[in-house]
């Protein structure tokens, strides 16, 4: 150790050390802000989770009565099921119609407007969509107008705007436009010269989609459906919109938790958010998971 | 073979289309029957005559402003930092942005309302908390299209040029670095813009003036003015996205975003 002590000559140049502590000092009201108007009160949801509301001592009782309630448990059955619906119905078209756009022989110029309408499309939600659709599919909508006037009123068959098919119908408008604005990339990613090469070795176009694409897209279309998923999951406005607060997905009653304690227990609206976050985690998990599978093929 | 795949192309492409335009030509022909019998423009002048529209309205583009600057203000100077003197705080930083994405806007605006309106932090009156939620639910996008920008310059050259020159840290900031990004915060800022325009949930939980409820509201109460409204907020997004796609022309990055 001395030997080495003694070699040195001249001190090492390095940035002075209090330059280091000014940069932390930067980024401070950049966590102090996250802190206070992010993490604390997401916090707040998970702690008041586990404490009982009157006593605020430590309980699993919340979550418990969260299994024990019919109306909560189908809440949350109707979320899942109407979200399964539209990220993969939404994820299927979107992939086909990004596919047609840009693999079709479609003119170019469908692409760029397809990429343009769908930015526009998926940030086109909550009230002013559910009035769009009240314009074209309540009974006296437009298309239900123009089928009433064909001898065909869907109304007579059992559907209602209000209900789920309604409100899938409704939520699709910014599920598949979603989808079309992910996949392209991985889409762009798919190279001509495997489809040529599949070609000269004899391969059907089945053969081509079944060995050769699918492979390589599933991961990348299995993620963006998940993010669909999380999409319709979350949303809130539109269906409050739509339906006046009349169906009963999740969103809908923390809701009305929220306006007033509606299922008369403070600590089970806590539980339900709860519940809400870890549905979303998983999906953002099960995302990141498969973003990281697919990037392999798309460099 | 190939013909085949075109002509479904085709039919693929005119389904998006429909699904795309049938709900928007059916809200404009409804907004435009606010008269018996003709074809007018009257909701839209009854809208734009509504005092109680004009005040929500303008409530709403004051909120998206103040969003935006306070984002602006919050977020280039920890994006830059981090890219050039903590990058070790760099994971840290993009899991705080991406859990707006976590948290559904419901679940958010449930704790903000009852973590802030019991003393010692009884602010849930204030606008401020407002414009926070709002700073919070837009910074995925506005964070990410700043890092993107910073990402594209030479952040560390320009910084020591500036230095070199004498240049210190608030104009380094605000006179180097600013306008060399201004068409990734500009593309945040419209992207932020029109999600505040947009969105229903804070403005409605906290009871405040904002567009989204009052449309809401409205659809209870009339027929013609809501359709109105409708096309005017879509009319709204598309510009918002159409100015992205304008400023941000060749970075080819598509926008995502929205509040539903």
């Amino acid at each position: 150790m001395t030997a080495l002590d003694e070699k040195r000559d001249a001190p090492l140049a390095r940035p002075a050390p209090h330059k280091m502590s000014w940069a932390w000092l930067g980024v401070m009201p950049f966590f102090l802000f996250a802190f206070l108007f992010l993490i604390y009160p997401s916090s707040t949801i998970v702690v008041r989770s586990f404490q009982d509301s009157v006593t605020h001592g430590f309980t699993l009782k919340n979550i418990l009565a969260l299994f024990d309630n019919h109306y909560i448990l189908g809440a949350y059955w109707i979320s899942i099921e109407i979200s399964l619906l539209t990220s993969v119905g939404g994820g299927i078209f979107g992939f086909l119609l990004a596919y047609a756009a840009i693999r079709g022989g479609l003119p170019s110029f469908m692409r760029s407007s397809l990429m343009t309408f769908c930015g526009v499309a998926s940030n086109f939600a909550g009230v002013p969509l559910a009035f769009a659709f009240i314009a074209l599919l309540s009974p006296t909508g437009l298309l239900i107008s123009w089928l009433r006037a064909l001898g065909y009123n869907p109304y007579f068959h059992g559907f209602t705007l209000y209900t789920f098919w309604g409100l899938s119908i409704v939520y699709m408008y910014f599920q598949f436009p979603l989808m079309v604005l992910i996949i392209a990339p991985a889409i762009d990613g798919l190279r001509r010269e495997w489809l040529e090469a599949s070609e000269n070795l004899g391969a059907s176009s089945f053969q081509y989609w079944r060995y050769v694409a699918l492979p390589i897209l599933l991961p990348s279309i299995m993620g963006t459906m998940i993010l669909l998923f999380g999409n319709s999951f979350g949303a809130f406005a539109t269906a409050q919109a739509l339906t006046g607060g009349q169906i009963n997905l999740v969103t809908i009653v923390i809701g009305s938790q929220l306006r007033g304690d509606a299922l008369g227990d403070p600590g089970l609206g806590y539980a339900m958010a709860l519940g809400m976050v870890v549905v979303m985690a998983l999906a953002i998990t099960g995302y990141t998971v498969l973003q990281r599978r697919t990037e392999r093929w798309l460099r | 073979m190939r013909r085949g795949n075109r002509i479904w192309s085709w039919i693929v492409m005119i389904i998006g289309i429909l699904y795309f335009f049938l709900p928007l030509l059916a809200t404009f022909i409804f907004s435009l029957k606010a008269k018996l019998g003709v074809l007018s423009f009257q909701a839209y002048a009854n809208v734009f005559h509504d005092p109680a529209f004009v005040y929500n309205f303008s409530y709403s583009v004051l909120w998206a402003i103040s969003t935006i600057v306070v984002g602006i203000l919050l977020f280039v100077p920890t994006a830059y930092l981090i890219r050039l003197r903590v990058p070790k705080l760099r994971s840290a930083v993009e899991f705080i942005t991406l859990l707006p994405f976590v948290i559904p806007a419901i679940v958010f605006v449930f704790g903000l309302v009852r973590t802030f309106s019991h003393p010692p932090l009884l602010i849930v009156n204030s606008p401020a908390l407002l414009i926070a939620g709002y700073t919070v639910l837009s910074m995925p996008y506005m964070y990410r299209s700043i890092d993107t920008g910073l990402r594209s310059i030479d952040v560390r050259t320009l910084t020591e040029a500036a230095q070199s020159l004498g240049a210190g840290w608030g104009s380094i900031l605000f006179d180097i670095i600013l306008p060399n990004i201004r068409v990734a915060i500009l593309s945040g800022a419209f992207l932020s813009f029109a999600i505040v325009i947009g969105e229903y949930i804070l403005a409605q939980y906290l009871a405040k003036p904002a567009f989204a409820p009052y449309m809401a509201y409205q659809i209870q109460q009339k027929a013609y003015e809501p359709a109105a409204m409708a096309i005017i907020s879509f009319a709204l997004t598309w510009a918002a996205m159409g100015i992205i796609a304008l400023v941000g022309r060749g970075n080819g990055q598509a926008q995502v975003g929205g509040g539903h």
